[in-house]
């Protein structure tokens, strides 16, 4: 470590924690009204309450159970189909301009008609999660399968290997760096999926305890839950990143 | 033929759908026939209603997007000029951008209450860091000799970053808009969906909750076609202005 990036860090610490004194002194002088506008001492503290009160873990599982499930589906759903799409020309065919179409539909637009046909269910927030979170893994999928080396395919056939097994062995492996950016995508999706069907339906969960409690004007609590959702957020993405490095860790010597 | 075989799944669906629904096997609760929703899509297009939903829904996300674009644009220069600012700034703006911005929904409805502003407030939270990301790497990639002409022409550090440095990344940034334009879109119509009472998400809930499916699936397709028509306008308009910016040989 030089003496630079100690400074760095160091100034990124002060710079931290600059930025909440300032927001525990806008708070005290009541520039805004503390009814919108808790001290982050008070947020702390809310997390203490609801820590003690058994609102926190359990709505947490919840939420992350939901999200985990949904970006489990389209991930899977996502690569087969991102596959089948890329190595097929009548699947390509048949199946493109459809996909091309629903793509851009907003992943909430289905939250009404999914509603309609499961209800105020898990089955429905898992349903909305997976289509949301199915787009960028398919693209992902579609791109990764796409770009398989023509010389890699051209030995693979002059090596009579079956086309499940060049699927699995070449073709899987060199797509997967695009399917893991996809992936990480999905995940980010799926969390904001998991908060918009819990507070449209009134589910246990982060989301809608942050919409009770802004009902209720409890906004410490609000503050609160934000910021776990943010760490929520902030700790999937780096679980998939230690996942990606691992899986991904001989692609450092091909290159 | 080959583009033909493209349209075979969905027209099959589409008559399915309608015999179906005319047989009566398909619930007509949830599953009205197509020719329904065309009947009540362009009904709804005819009073104006579906219009005005349509404006308030644009209204917000552009709004959102130009408040985004202006706060990435701005932050992602100052950072990507100067490593330093970013070592220090960089932990602290990623700890905030994991948090996802529909939780932000409740706290925009505290502080503004139902409408317009609440929704801009988390469209543009929500808009700015894909542009913020763009707009730093596309700093760091600028030709180092252009910088290296600016220092030898003395400019001051703010001419450099209008003259040297914005034109150089126009090209990237547009790229930038363009995904921070459909993320925007998006949050729009959740944020309307969720609560918001205006706006064609709002207008799809309540077409669902007043037992009008045959409405609700022609906002729905509505919503589609906005969105694509949207990003149709943001690529030409790329393709047609921004190029040129491309052309003087700037990567």
């Amino acid at each position: 470590m030089t003496i630079r990036s100690i400074g760095l860090k160091l100034g990124a610490v002060i710079f931290a924690a600059a930025v909440l004194y300032t927001w525990q002194l806008a708070a005290d002088a009541k520039l805004i009204s503390p009814v919108f506008f808790p001290s982050p001492a008070r947020t702390f503290a809310a997390l203490g309450v609801m820590e003690e009160r058994g609102d926190l873990w359990k709505p947490m599982a919840a939420t992350a159970m939901r999200m985990f499930y949904g970006w489990v589906l389209a991930s899977l759903v996502g690569m087969i189909l991102g596959a089948a799409i890329a190595r097929s020309g009548p699947i390509r065919a048949y199946l493109e301009p459809m996909l091309e179409f629903l793509r851009p539909l907003p992943a909430s637009a289905i939250i009404p008609p999914a509603i309609l046909f499961l209800g105020l269910t898990s089955t429905m927030a898992v349903t909305v999660i997976s289509f949301g979170a199915l787009w960028p893994v398919l693209l992902g999928s579609y791109h990764g399968f796409r770009s398989v080396d023509p010389q890699l395919a051209e030995m693979a056939a002059a090596m009579r290997m079956k086309s499940i097994a060049f699927l699995w062995k070449v073709a899987l492996p060199s797509a997967l760096p695009d399917i893991f950016a996809g992936i990480r995508v999905s995940l980010a999706i799926a969390l904001i999926l998991a908060i918009v069907t819990e507070m449209q339906s009134a589910q246990t969960g982060l989301g809608f305890n942050i919409l009770m409690a802004q009902r209720s004007f409890r906004s410490p609590e609000l503050f609160a839950g934000i910021i776990v959702l943010g760490v929520l957020g902030l700790f999937t993405n780096q679980a998939i990143i230690m996942a990606e490095r691992r899986l991904l860790r001989w692609r450092t010597f091909a290159r | 033929m080959g583009r033909l075989r493209g349209f075979v799944i969905p027209v099959v669906l589409v008559l399915l759908w309608e015999i179906g629904a005319r047989v009566g096997t398909l619930p007509h609760d949830t599953m009205s026939q197509p020719s329904d929703i065309v009947v009540a899509g362009w009904n709804a297009l005819l009073d104006g209603e579906l219009l005005l939903a349509t404006w308030q829904t644009f209204e917000s996300a552009l709004l959102g997007l130009a408040i985004g674009s202006g706060i990435g644009i701005g932050i992602g220069i100052l950072i990507g000029l100067s490593p330093t600012l970013e070592g220090i700034v960089g932990p602290t703006l990623d700890t905030i951008r994991p948090v996802p911005s529909v939780a932000l929904i409740p706290l925009a409805l505290l502080i503004y209450g139902f409408g317009v502003r609440m929704e801009v407030l988390v469209v543009s939270f929500a808009a700015t860091w894909p542009i913020l990301i763009v707009t730093v790497s596309a700093v760091r990639g600028v030709e180092p000799r252009l910088i290296e002409v600016a220092r030898m022409l003395q400019m001051s550090n703010f001419s450099r970053a209008l003259r040297i440095v914005l034109p150089a990344i126009m090209a990237r940034i547009a790229i930038g808009i363009r995904v921070s334009a459909s993320v925007a879109l998006v949050v729009a119509v959740t944020v309307e969906i969720v609560l918001n009472p205006q706006g064609l998400g709002y207008n799809m809930i309540i077409a669902a909750q007043s037992l009008r499916p045959e409405l609700m699936w022609a906002e729905m397709l509505w919503v589609g076609i906005a969105g694509w028509a949207f990003n149709t306008m943001l690529l030409t308009i790329d393709r047609r202005w921004l190029r040129r910016f491309q052309a003087g040989g700037v990567r």
